[in-house]
């Protein structure tokens, strides 16, 4: 009688299914198999002090603070468009040092290496398609990032000067999204880039086209505000490697860095906002 | 064993809650959707490349990058000097004015639209019909010419559009040129200057506590942004080009 195997009923598996009961039971059996206990020395305490330390003692984690509101977590709060933003970013830079191996921003070489990438690299399309498709979605996310901050009154003391750095940041966006949008050097390239940067002819005082240039000597279509920009008169190889340098150089580390003071100003100005 | 479970809500947890695991789970989870669906997208839709750039070949209609053009499509109605320069310089200005223009305290941290309905208002036109809606115009209507084509007419590169438009002071019988000067000056400056003493009139109580600076910038920003439909709603409707000519600049 005592060795007879219990026969569960199918109400008895129900309750356990509803309660969550089965959930746990499972966990059990894996954590203490032979196979988990030999690889994972011990377990992990779900205790306060543990979670204070995997944030605090973690280089990655310890942006956060290891306490928050609660209605920071919320995703029709913040709609979670500030992080996607980050994440996008992030996945630009470790797509675009892979296409930076294959690409020459040199008049004769770039087209063709767009070339190469696509059809003879490994995997050089889908890291081509993933760089340009995130930029593009970066684009979306931080106009709707900002879009949330304007509807929750976020700007408000005393988060304004992070509004301030964060309009820095969808500028820089754009120009780290301008920028590359030169890179693979075909007619779509040339023609949006010639297209953006002919609006610099009309710079009042410093373009050759603008108001009062007349006023200004040596302004001429060889010496303005739009061939500072492309380093000659039309968008030619000089052009291709300003805005090459300007991509994956200058406006990245200003972008990144301005990034770190907006998740810092985040913390000292008490978090995310909220009701108070 | 009808009782019910309890749906768990965010409304069960203390007011403050550990970053681990509540949030990092969620940043984890959102994280893992985000990059799972970027790389379902880009294994299924390639990225352009055309034919290799050729600067004696430009193409009809020459488009900016699609989040310029709105920018580009107000050049419609603007010189470049405007369009391409000084707007882009006001609206990069005017947004990180906005925190200190805007000293409504109240609607700081919470969704609401009743205490702050002007400025909602303000910046959801400003953003979803100047930029998003022009940008959508710009992206699907605008063809060769860079005129207007709805989505089932044929891209007629020979499409001949009339040149009808003239400027505001000619409409109005001004022919000499320095008169026309004159009478555009006035309309320009009459436009700000009673829309700005409007405002400051019928907002004089506020004088005191907003601040002469704050609420002069402010209603000056506003017209600015007011004055850009003006314009374009002067050119559809009565084929006005340009309000003010002079030797210098044209608005
Ligand atoms: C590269 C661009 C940006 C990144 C990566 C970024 C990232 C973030 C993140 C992760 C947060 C936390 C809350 C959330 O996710 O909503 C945040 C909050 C905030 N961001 Fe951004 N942001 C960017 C651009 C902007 C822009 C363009 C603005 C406004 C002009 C802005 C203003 C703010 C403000 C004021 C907060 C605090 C919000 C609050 O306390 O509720 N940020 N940002």
């Amino acid at each position: 009688m005592a060795n007879k195997p219990k026969i569960p009923n199918i109400a008895e598996i129900m309750a356990d299914i509803k309660s969550g009961k089965i959930w746990s039971d499972l966990a059990k059996k894996f954590t203490e198999s032979q196979i988990w206990t030999s690889s994972f020395r011990h377990g992990y305490a779900d205790t306060p002090r543990n979670r204070v330390l995997q944030i605090a003692s973690n280089v990655w984690l310890h942006l956060h603070p290891v306490k928050i509101h609660r209605h920071a977590l919320r995703i029709k709060f913040t709609w979670c468009m500030g992080g996607i933003t980050f994440l996008l970013f992030l996945s630009t830079v470790v797509t675009g040092v892979i296409l930076m191996f294959y690409y020459r921003p040199v008049g004769e070489y770039a087209y063709f290496d767009m070339k190469y990438l696509q059809y003879d690299v490994p995997f050089g399309m889908l890291m081509r398609n993933m760089h340009r498709w995130a930029a593009h979605a970066m684009v979306i996310t931080v106009w709707l990032h900002m879009f949330r901050v304007f509807l929750t009154g976020s700007y408000k003391p005393p988060r304004e000067f992070n509004w301030v750095i964060g309009v820095f940041l969808v500028t820089f966006t754009l120009l780290l999204s301008f920028t590359g949008y030169l890179l693979p050097w075909d007619q779509l390239a040339m023609w949006a880039v010639t297209v953006g940067t002919n609006m610099a002819r009309g710079t009042p005082f410093l373009g050759h086209e603008g108001p009062f240039q007349e006023y200004v000597p040596l302004i001429s279509p060889r010496y303005d505000a739009r061939s500072v920009l492309l380093g000659g008169s039309l968008v030619g190889p000089p052009a291709l490697l300003r805005f090459y340098v300007l991509h994956c150089i200058f406006i990245p580390l200003v972008a990144g860095a301005l990034m770190i003071v907006h998740f810092w100003r985040i913390r000292k100005d008490g978090g995310i906002s909220g009701p108070l | 064993m009808a009782t019910a479970v309890k749906k768990k809500t965010a409304e069960d947890l203390p007011e403050k809650v550990h970053v681990w695991p509540y949030l990092v789970r969620l940043e984890f989870l959102c994280a893992l959707i985000v990059i799972v669906g970027l790389t379902v997208w880009s294994i299924v839709v390639d990225a352009p490349l055309e034919e290799a750039a050729n600067p004696t070949k430009t193409p009809n209609p020459s488009k900016a990058p699609w989040y310029f053009l709105g920018l580009q499509d107000i050049l419609v109605y603007f010189d470049p000097w405007f369009a391409g320069v000084v707007a882009p310089v006001l609206i990069i200005v005017g947004l990180m004015l906005i925190p200190y223009l805007d000293v409504n305290p109240k609607g700081n941290g919470y969704y609401t639209y009743a205490e702050r309905k002007l400025a909602i208002w303000v910046y959801s036109f400003g953003f979803i019909v100047l930029w998003i809606a022009l940008i959508i115009m710009g992206v699907f209507l605008r063809g060769p010419g860079w005129n207007l084509f709805m989505p089932w007419q044929y891209w007629d590169p020979h499409k001949v559009v009339a040149l009808v438009n003239v400027d505001l002071p000619y409409a109005f019988g001004f022919r000499d040129y320095w008169n026309s000067a004159m009478f555009g000056g006035a309309v320009v400056l009459g436009y700000f200057g009673l829309g700005t003493a409007g405002y400051m009139f019928l907002e004089r109580k506020a004088i005191k506590s907003v601040g002469i600076l704050r609420m002069l910038l402010k209603i000056n920003l506003m017209l600015i942004m007011m004055g850009i439909v003006i314009k374009i709603v002067l050119r559809l409707a009565f084929n006005i080009k340009y309000v003010l000519v002079t030797p210098w600049f044209n608005i």
